[in-house]
């Protein structure tokens, strides 16, 4: 019994139930419009299972969704809710593709700069949040969401200018092939490489047919790098500090409005760098016109929440939500469902990860209760 | 019995309530007669508001029985209560700032003319009705927020009169009030009484007792053991059996040997958060090795005026020097590392990270310095070692719990924490803002002892706080404050409490 | 000259009232002290179920009312989530907000063959004025019923919260719901009552998008709507005269940039765009006020905890 009840108040298994029950809920409503539950399940996960050409393409459409995750996770363990990552991200976009454009620089030079112009444009759209909360006292909900859609109108203005816009497309040209960084990536296109690879077919599969790129790699690394700076040093203690008691923090010292900004600062950074590994490792290595939000911000809010604000725990909660956006296009192709049950599926976790907090207290009068009947 | 008038307002006989496995009141008894003022007596956490919150409704007991005028009643909600006639005053009282006193006498029990639309005329009218019937005068259409606390107090007892309450629970009463606003409480409770109403008075203060109440039941650790006319018994023997076994109520010291002054204000001037001046040029001086406590009625300017020393608040003008240096509008920081260390006055607020552990809790001002951290990384194992001898040092329970959140400690380890860590930064001031609210008693004995220690080591320290009688046991000298200003300043021993009392009031000291 | 301010009036009125029915519910539901963020995915929901019911029964306000039920619905489970198991109610909007598209996309394909645009309907909510016979300026100030309906809301909403008794419990359950415990009101109770309120107020919003101004749901008709709304709110200081005020504001801004974009300015049609989000920013700056906001918004309460 007691085993049973620390099994269940582990936030991981709290995790766990919740994501079981937003599986359940789609279910239910897949089998109430029509379609069969069970089947369209087994699609849905063969759909990301069945070849290693699959689980590429997964891991390819989970990492700017990690990196966002880890993003917006950083500036959540300050106590600040980074719904500004969308705008982050598409400013991440429009500065590492007007860069990757304009500058044409051998790799070694050219990759960092690109990078860098994603993580510093999406600093400044973070810091300004950062900023208006610390000086103003204004919510960061209310001016991300504000700047989100500069960002987005911002992005338009952009993609439209003529020095950066391809004729006869909705987008600009694409980045500089110096800046690429796909795995592999020029040796692929050589004719050495292509054999190379065709031998295998597992290479053939995940490396020549995908795009897969570094920021994976980049993502993994973060997430402990994010770790380490929250737990191990003294900045992060002062972060963390900030987040869970900005007064105590006050009145022991701490700088709140500097934390805040230094928060958002990074959290914005990271959500750049994020575009930028997007932007030079994804075709069509540029940017387009945006009808509305592509929701990689918002998505990455989910990411974050399902995986309990952990940065190690995005990488995981970020190749669900990639599997599961991945895997709904084939549930659609195959069983016809609309691809969109997968929003409500994700929305239905977060919803009962909000609720999991009520499930400790719920076991602890359970196993009361059962002691109780015991005596 | 039934139809036949009970000599008895309330009875509750039996009452247990658990929360989880801790057993908050076993088998109590209370029995309170009409027209009587009736004082329950205990120790913080004794189970005294739990079982006036059952009375009230707000909690259901697990077990025993409630009778209202002789009839067994079922309290299930506060509604049921108010039926019955019950009204309670809570220590915190339970006001809408942003309400009038108007609004907030009638709200849940609204007078309305037609469609629900709240005639506010009409309940003026009523409320003056009582007002005048037993002196208990307030301002109708002003915001709670601009009201002293003692119309404040007043509105609560209006909405239970207003509601027909025929018994009234106090919980608390005195604790925010001046000795002048107790006599005024205590006239008016006469005047109730006399109208044949009853009274509980929740208290942990034994003078209260003896001024106010005809009978007095004590509870301890959620048992009842005793009712006694009050009468009979002096307060030692009413506080010997609230905790069990004989207390020292005089704190033990030695006379201060004060040393050069180490802290000192001039003219200060602080803006409350309303911006309107709260501290008007106040005038302090801290020497070494001297307790200095402030007595005054919350909102005087304390807590603007600790904001200010520790930095949280802009100082509008004048100056704050620790060791002649300025540190008035510098940064909370800067405050720290001139050596002032502060004990909050609200522990879960400012004192403590609740979420971070015990360990992290302990080196909240420290943790940029080595050993605990080098070239900004953290080293773990030197927080570790510093929490564990805090630990023993201040005898905070569980022993075990340095990896454990603070915020599963009890209030009074909590507290220990916190003076543990301030005490630790060896301060050259080291101030204390109510440093024993809600300790139980065996709990505040420790934190004036430690107080004392540390004036012994030549420390200045300064003590503020709402309890007259602590500011008056404690301190080698006494300052007034009242109106952002220091009224007068006392040796202890030179001035008694009905003086203090009445300049914490405003009043002149004409002695 | 007398066209296009009479232009600028009209087009302020269409943006504005949207938003107004969206910020009204926020008022509510804040009020009560629940934050609520997922007004948003309510007006979606609310979009969609205006436009499918009015498509499918010809009837304008059928599908009106239809669609303040569904967002209603939607807001029960927010409800749930943040008063009964006192959720963090940002987690929870944010819920909503995936949630409402969700399904609203979702029933959408099912219903109009694999669309994500419904068939528009055929009886828009009426003009004030009818239909036939008004030429010239006049013609731009013949706005959509909704507008006044938006109207009539505001006013009434702020009767019934600083005149009636419910209107006192509602402020006194948002401020001090311990206190008003104490005084015998039910505070779950209200607050259930409140939000699901807001859920209906963002439905109608919602509906006054896709019945009104477009004749049909498209996945881009509720594009960050919700969240002005909450914007109008604060800057409204949580009062229903000045969140509809707001919101009048930032519809002037939006018909501001429609009247200069069909001008002869030189500026990108992007950057005019850009110009509400701007102005509204720049406004909070300017007036937010710290300590407007109700004392226990965005706070459970639990019984019996102090």
């Amino acid at each position: 019994m007691d085993k049973t009840a620390k099994i269940l108040k582990k936030p991981f298994t709290m995790t766990i139930i919740a994501i079981l029950c937003g599986f359940l809920v789609a279910g239910i409503i897949l089998s109430i419009a029509g379609y069969p539950p069970f089947h369209s399940l087994s699609v849905l996960i063969q759909g990301v299972f069945s070849g290693p050409k699959h689980i590429s393409n997964v891991i390819i459409k989970s990492t700017p969704l990690i990196l966002t995750g880890i993003g917006v996770a950083f500036a959540f363990k300050t106590g600040l809710f980074n719904i500004g990552a969308e705008g982050q991200f598409i400013m991440g976009c429009v500065a590492s593709t007007t860069v990757g454009i304009v500058c044409d620089f051998p790799a070694v030079i050219q990759i960092p700069l690109v990078l860098a112009a994603g993580v510093i444009a999406g600093a400044v759209f973070g810091g300004l949040v950062g900023f208006l909360k610390a000086r103003f006292g204004i919510h960061e909900v209310l001016t991300s969401i504000m700047f989100n859609w500069i960002a987005l109108y911002f992005s338009n203005w952009i993609c439209n200018l003529e020095r950066f816009h391809k004729p006869d497309t909705i987008g600009t040209y694409p980045v500089n092939e110096s800046s690429y960084t796909m795995i592999l990536g020029k040796w692929k296109t050589t004719k050495e490489g292509k054999e190379a690879l065709l031998s295998s077919d597992f290479l053939k599969d995940t490396i020549l047919k995908t795009d897969v790129n570094a920021g994976f790699i980049a993502a993994i690394i973060l997430a402990v790098l994010v770790s380490f700076l929250l737990y191990k040093t003294t900045k992060g203690f002062e972060l963390r500090a900030v987040g869970a008691n900005r007064y105590a923090a006050e009145f022991t010292g701490i700088n709140v409005n500097r934390n805040i900004l230094h928060s958002m600062v990074i959290s914005g950074g990271i959500c750049g760098l994020a575009a930028a590994f997007y932007i030079t490792g994804n075709s069509p290595h540029g940017i387009a016109t945006l009808a509305a939000f592509e929701n990689t911000g918002f998505n990455a809010l989910g990411v974050c929440l399902i995986a309990g604000s952990s940065p190690v725990g995005c990488i995981f909660a970020g190749l669900l939500f990639g599997g599961l956006l991945y895997g709904g296009q084939s549930l659609q192709y195959e069983v016809g469902a609309p691809s969109e049950i997968i929003n409500i599926v994700i929305g239905v976790i977060v919803f009962f990860v909000a609720l999991t907090h009520i499930i400790p207290p719920l076991v602890e009068r359970f196993s009361k209760g059962g002691k109780k009947h015991a005596k | 019995m039934a139809g036949a008038s009970s000599e008895y307002a309330v009875q509750m006989h039996g009452i247990t309530k658990s929360f989880g496995s801790f057993y908050a009141l076993q088998d109590m008894e209370l029995n309170v007669k009409k027209g009587s003022i009736h004082s329950l007596l205990g120790e913080n956490g004794a189970g005294k508001s739990t079982l006036m919150n059952i009375l009230y409704g707000l909690y259901q007991a697990d077990e025993g029985e409630i009778l209202i005028d002789g009839k067994k009643v079922d309290i299930k909600n506060p509604n049921v209560a108010i039926e019955h006639g019950i009204g309670m005053v809570h220590q915190h009282f339970m006001l809408v700032d942003d309400f009038t006193v108007t609004q907030n006498i009638i709200l849940g029990n609204e007078t309305t003319s037609h469609a629900g639309f709240v005639d506010m005329k009409k309940a003026r009218k009523q409320i003056l009705e009582i007002v005048d019937k037993y002196g208990l005068e307030v301002e109708p259409d002003a915001k709670v927020s601009d009201i002293s606390v003692g119309m404040q107090q007043r509105v609560e007892i209006l909405k239970a009169l207003y509601r027909g309450a025929q018994l009234l629970i106090l919980d608390e009463p005195t604790a925010v009030l001046t000795p002048q606003e107790i006599e005024d409480l205590i006239s008016i409770m006469n005047n109730l009484v006399k109208d044949g109403k009853a009274i509980i008075i929740i208290t942990h203060k034994l003078k209260e007792i003896k001024a106010s109440s005809d009978t007095c039941t004590i509870i301890r650790r959620g048992k009842y053991i005793d009712t006694i006319p009050v009468k009979d018994v002096t307060e030692n023997e009413l506080a010997t059996l609230m905790v069990g076994h004989e207390v020292n109520l005089v704190v033990d010291k030695t006379p201060a040997k004060p040393g050069e002054v180490v802290f000192e204000i001039q003219n200060l001037v602080v803006k409350n958060d309303r911006k309107l001046d709260a501290v008007k040029g106040l005038d302090l001086k801290v020497r070494r090795g001297e307790i200095v406590g402030i007595a005054g009625i919350d909102g005087n300017g304390q807590k603007e005026l600790i904001e200010a020393v520790n930095c949280l608040a802009p100082v509008v003008s004048g100056s704050i020097l620790i060791n002649g240096k300025h540190i008035e509008n510098t940064s909370p920081r800067r405050v720290i590392d001139s050596g002032v260390s502060t004990i909050p006055e609200d522990r879960q607020k400012r004192g403590l990270v609740l979420d971070f552990t015990v360990n992290e809790n302990a080196v909240l001002e420290q943790y940029r310095t080595a050993p605990f951290s080098e070239k900004g990384i953290l080293n773990k194992k030197e927080m570790e070692a510093f929490t564990k001898k805090l630990i023993k040092e201040y005898d905070v329970r569980p022993e075990d719990c340095g990896p454990k959140r603070a915020g599963g400690l009890s209030g009074g380890n909590q507290q220990k924490v916190i003076i543990g860590r301030e005490i630790a930064m060896n301060p050259d001031l080291l101030i204390a803002v109510q440093p024993t609210r809600g300790l139980d008693v065996g709990a505040i004995e420790t934190v004036h002892k430690t107080l004392i220690r540390e004036r012994d080591k030549g420390k200045a320290v300064l003590l503020i706080s709402f309890e007259l009688d602590e500011v008056m046991n404690v301190s080698d000298t006494i300052a007034v404050i009242y109106d952002g200003k220091i009224q007068d300043t006392f040796a202890q021993g030179t001035v008694d409490e009905n003086t203090i009392g009445l300049l914490m009031a405003g009043g002149k000291n004409h002695g | 000259m007398l066209s296009s301010i009479t232009l600028f009036i009209g087009i302020t009125l269409m943006y504005s009232t949207p938003l107004a029915f969206a910020a009204l519910g926020g008022v509510i539901s804040e009020r009560s002290g629940v934050t609520n963020l997922g007004i948003e995915g309510m007006m979606t929901i609310g979009a969609f179920t205006g436009a499918t019911v009015g498509y499918f029964t010809g009837s304008a306000w059928g599908g009106f009312l239809a669609a303040g039920i569904a967002g209603g619905m939607i807001a029960l489970l927010h409800a749930f989530a943040s008063i009964t198991c006192r959720a963090d109610q940002t987690i929870s909007g944010i819920a909503i907000n995936l949630i409402g598209p969700g399904v609203a996309l979702f029933l959408c394909r099912l219903l109009f063959d694999g669309a994500t645009m419904s068939v528009p309907v055929t009886n828009k909510i009426p003009k004030l004025f009818g239909s036939a016979g008004i030429t010239g300026a006049l013609k731009n100030l013949n706005v959509d019923v909704t507008v006044v309906l938006a109207l009539v809301f505001a006013v009434v909403l702020w009767g019934f919260l600083y005149k009636t008794k419910w209107g006192l419990h509602i402020r006194s359950v948002g401020e001090h719901p311990a206190a008003a415990d104490t005084m015998g009101i039910n505070v779950y109770k209200i607050r259930y009552l409140c939000v699901i309120a807001s859920g209906i107020l963002a439905g109608f919003g919602g509906a006054s998008m896709t019945l009104a101004i477009i004749p049909q749901f498209t996945p881009t008709a509720i594009s960050g709507q919700g969240f002005i709304a909450l914007a109008a709110v604060i800057f409204g200081k949580w009062t229903p005269h000045g969140a509809y005020g707001a919101c009048i504001l930032f519809g002037a801004a939006q018909a501001l940039t429609v009247i200069l974009g069909g001008g002869s300015f030189q500026v990108p049609s992007e950057i005019l765009a850009m110009l509400p989000y701007i102005i509204t920013i720049i406004i909070l700056i300017l007036f937010v006020g710290r300590s407007a906001a109700p004392k226990a918004s965005g706070q459970p309460y639990e019984k019996g905890a102090r």
